[in-house]
C-alpha cells in the first residue's frame, strides 16, 4: 500500500550517493544512510511486507494442508466472495463500528472532563493524575481478566452492588447475554482509554495562553462561555489528534475482546480484528483472514488520512 | 511534566474540595485494580463472598500463581528486554539520521513511520506467521522478540526524532571538525544528550512488549515460548474457578506498569504525549 510506495522512495537517493554530496554534508550520502538503513529494513520486513503479503494472500487458497504441502493456489475473488457473503463478517463490521465509536465517545468525554478538572490548581493534582495512568499501562489482557471477574453475573462485585443498592432486581448478564456483551466490552475499553485521552488533552489545555482566560474574565464571561469560546476552539488540533489516534488503536483491538468474551456470546462481540484471528488462526484459512484484515486496514486508512491532515502543519516543520 | 509559570497553587477551601474530588475519582477509576489485589490476597475460595478488605493477608494465591507461571514471567522478561534492545538499536540511529543529517526523503520516512502505527497487529501476524514458518522462527524467542519490537519501534523513532531535532547541529559539527567520524560523534555526543528520550523510549518499548498478547498468541503453537499474558489467558480458560490464583497472576503481570509509574513518573506522561502528538 501507500507505505511501501513511500518507504521505497529512499532507493534513488542511495543510488545517488556516488554523485556529489549535496547540502552541508561534506561526505557522501551513503554513510549517512547507514544510520537509517537498519530501521528502514526492519520496517520494510515487519510492516511493508505484511501489508503487501496480505493483499496477495487474500487471493490465495490457504488450507491447513498448505502448511504441509506449501501449495496455496490463486483463486481469484473466491475468498472475497466467501467473506462478503458470510453474515459473521457483516455483523463484525457493525460491531467494530459500535465498539469503536462508543469507546471513543466515552473515553473522550470522560478524559476531557478529567483534563479540565485537573487543570485547576490544587494539592495532589499531579500525584492523582499520575496514578490514574495505571489502567492504560497495565496489559490489556490483565484488564480484561480483571473485568471478567468484576462483571461475572453471579460472583461479580458489580452485580452484588447493583442488587444490594436496589438498582437492579436481578443480576445483569454482562458478558453472557448477547444484547449486553458488546456494551460491556465498550465500557471496559472506555475505562482502559480514559488515561490516554486525559493526558493528551491535559497537555493541550496547558498550551492555551493564560491571558486569553484573563481577558475573558475581565469581559465577565461565565465558565461555560469560556469553555465554548476559548477552550474548545484552542484545543481543536489536539482533539483531532486524540480522536484519530484513538480511532486507529481502538478499531484494531483484539486482546481485550478475546480475553473478555472470546467474541461471544453467540458472536455478539466479534469485530473485524477477532474475525481475522478466528479465520486465520482457528479455521486456518489465511486467505479469508487476509480479506478481513484488508478491510480492517481500509477502514483505518480512511481515518489515517484525517490524522495526516491534522498533522500536516506539524510535519511541515520537521526536517 | 511542564507546568506553566503563571498561577501558583493557592491552597484554599476550593483547593480542598478539588483534592477531595480528585481522590474520589481515583477511588472509582482504580477500583478494578484494587479489586484485583483484594481477591489475590484472599486465600481460599472467595467465590460469592469476596470481602471488601483482605482481612488476614494470605500469600497462597501468589505461591500457586508463581509456581505455575514462573517460567512465563521469565519468558516475558527476556522477550521485553530483548525487544527494548532491538528497538533502541534501530530507532536511535534512525531518529538521528532523520532529525539531523538532512537526508533526502526523510520527511516521507517520518510520514510512513506515523502510518505504520495504524497497521493492525493481526494483519502483521497474519502475514508474518507463514513467513516465520518458512524461516523457522515460529515458537522461538528471537522470533517473538523481533515481532514485539515492532510495537515500540515506530513510537521510539517518532519520539527520539522529535527530541533530536532540537539538538544544535553545531555540537556535532564541532566534533567532526575535531576529527571524529559521524558514528563516534553520534555515540559520544548525541546519545548522551538524548538520555531522557532514550529512557522514555526504552520504558515504553518494554511495556509494549511486556503487554503483547497477539504475537504471543499467533506466533507460538507450542508451549516453548509462552509469555505471561498468553499464560494467563490460557489459565482463565482452564481454571476459571480459581480466581484467587488468576488475580495473583494478574497482579504480578501488572507489576512492571506499577514500577514504571513510581520510578519514572515524569517520563511516562511525557512519553504518552510526545510519542503521539509531536
Amino acid at each position: 500500500m501507500a507505505v511501501t510506495a513511500t518507504t521505497s522512495a529512499p532507493a534513488p537517493a542511495t543510488g545517488g550517493a556516488a554523485g556529489p554530496a549535496r547540502g552541508r554534508g561534506r561526505r557522501g550520502a551513503l554513510p549517512r544512510w547507514c544510520f537509517v538503513a537498519p530501521a528502514l529494513l526492519y520496517m520494510l520486513a515487519f510492516f511493508g511486507y505484511p501489508l503487501v503479503r496480505n493483499i496477495v494472500m487474500s487471493f490465495q487458497h490457504y488450507t491447513p494442508r498448505t502448511f504441509f504441502t506449501g501449495e496455496s493456489p490463486f483463486n481469484g475473488l473466491d475468498n472475497w466472495r466467501a467473506v462478503l457473503d458470510n453474515p459473521l463478517f457483516k455483523d463484525s463490521l457493525w460491531h467494530t463500528l459500535l465498539f469503536t465509536l462508543g469507546s471513543l465517545a466515552g473515553q473522550f468525554l470522560i478524559g476531557l472532563a478529567l483534563a479540565v478538572f485537573f487543570s485547576r490548581r490544587f494539592r495532589l493534582s499531579g500525584f492523582v493524575r499520575a496514578v490514574l495512568l495505571l489502567p492504560w499501562l497495565v496489559p490489556m489482557v490483565v484488564s480484561a481478566v480483571v473485568w471478567r471477574k468484576l462483571l461475572d453475573q453471579d460472583t461479580g462485585v458489580i452485580n452484588t452492588l447493583l442488587t444490594d443498592l436496589g438498582l437492579a432486581d436481578a443480576p445483569v448478564h454482562w458478558l453472557s447475554s448477547p444484547s449486553v456483551a458488546l456494551l460491556s466490552a465498550i465500557l471496559v475499553n472506555i475505562w482502559v482509554g480514559i488515561p490516554f485521552n486525559m493526558v493528551i488533552l491535559y497537555g493541550g489545555l496547558q498550551e492555551i495562553p493564560r491571558d486569553l482566560y484573563e481577558a475573558a474574565a475581565l469581559d465577565g464571561a461565565g465558565a461555560w462561555r469560556v469553555f465554548r469560546s476559548i477552550t474548545l476552539p484552542m484545543l481543536r488540533p489536539v482533539v483531532t489528534v486524540v480522536l484519530v489516534l484513538g480511532f486507529m488503536s481502538t478499531v484494531k483491538i483484539l486482546d481485550l475482546i478475546l480475553a473478555l468474551t472470546g467474541g461471544g456470546p453467540a458472536d455478539a462481540t466479534q469485530t473485524l480484528g477477532t474475525v481475522t484471528y478466528h479465520m486465520s488462526f482457528q479455521q486456518l484459512d489465511f486467505g479469508q483472514g487476509a480479506v478481513v484484515g484488508n478491510v480492517l486496514i481500509l477502514v483505518s486508512a480512511v481515518f489515517a488520512v484525517l490524522y495526516l491532515r491534522a498533522n500536516r502543519a506539524d510535519l511541515g516543520q520537521g526536517k | 511534566m511542564s507546568r506553566t509559570p503563571t498561577a501558583p497553587a493557592r491552597p484554599g477551601p476550593r483547593s480542598v474540595v478539588s483534592t477531595a474530588a480528585a481522590l474520589a475519582i481515583l477511588v472509582v477509576l482504580l477500583f478494578p485494580l484494587y479489586w484485583m489485589v483484594n481477591i489475590a490476597l484472599q486465600p481460599g475460595e472467595g467465590l460469592a463472598s469476596t470481602r471488601w478488605l483482605p482481612t488476614g493477608l494470605g500469600w497462597s494465591n501468589f505461591s500457586r500463581a508463581l509456581s505455575s507461571q514462573g517460567d512465563s514471567l521469565v519468558t516475558s522478561l527476556v522477550v521485553a528486554l530483548g525487544a527494548v534492545v532491538v528497538c533502541l538499536a534501530l530507532a536511535a540511529p534512525a531518529a538521528y539520521g532523520l532529525a539531523q543529517l538532512g537526508l533526502r526523503g526523510s520527511g516521507t520516512m517520518v510520514f510512513s513511520t506515523l502510518i505504520t502505527q495504524m497497521v493492525p497487529g493481526i494483519v502483521i501476524a497474519n502475514a508474518l506467521y507463514s513467513a516465520y514458518v518458512d524461516l523457522g522462527l515460529v515458537n522461538s524467542l528471537p522470533g517473538l522478540i523481533l515481532a514485539d519490537a515492532s510495537l515500540g519501534l515506530p513510537f521510539s523513532i517518532v519520539l527520539l526524532r522529535s527530541f533530536m531535532v532540537s539538538i544544535p547541529t553545531e555540537v556535532v559539527e564541532a566534533a567532526l571538525v575535531d576529527g571524529a567520524n559521524r558514528f563516534t560523534a553520534f555515540v559520544r555526543i548525541v546519545l548522551p544528550m538524548s538520555r531522557n528520550a532514550l529512557i522514555t523510549s526504552g520504558l515504553f518499548s518494554f511495556l509494549f512488549a511486556w503487554s503483547d498478547f497477539m504475537f504471543a498468541l499467533t506466533l507460538n503453537t507450542t508451549d516453548d515460548v509462552k509469555p505471561i499474558t498468553l499464560s494467563m489467558y490460557e489459565y482463565i480458560g482452564a481454571h476459571v474457578s480459581d480466581w484467587g490464583a488468576v488475580m495473583a497472576t494478574a497482579v504480578v503481570s501488572a507489576v512492571p506498569a506499577a514500577i514504571l509509574l513510581v520510578l519514572a513518573q515524569k517520563y511516562v506522561a511525557a512519553g504518552i504525549t510526545g510519542g503521539s502528538v509531536k
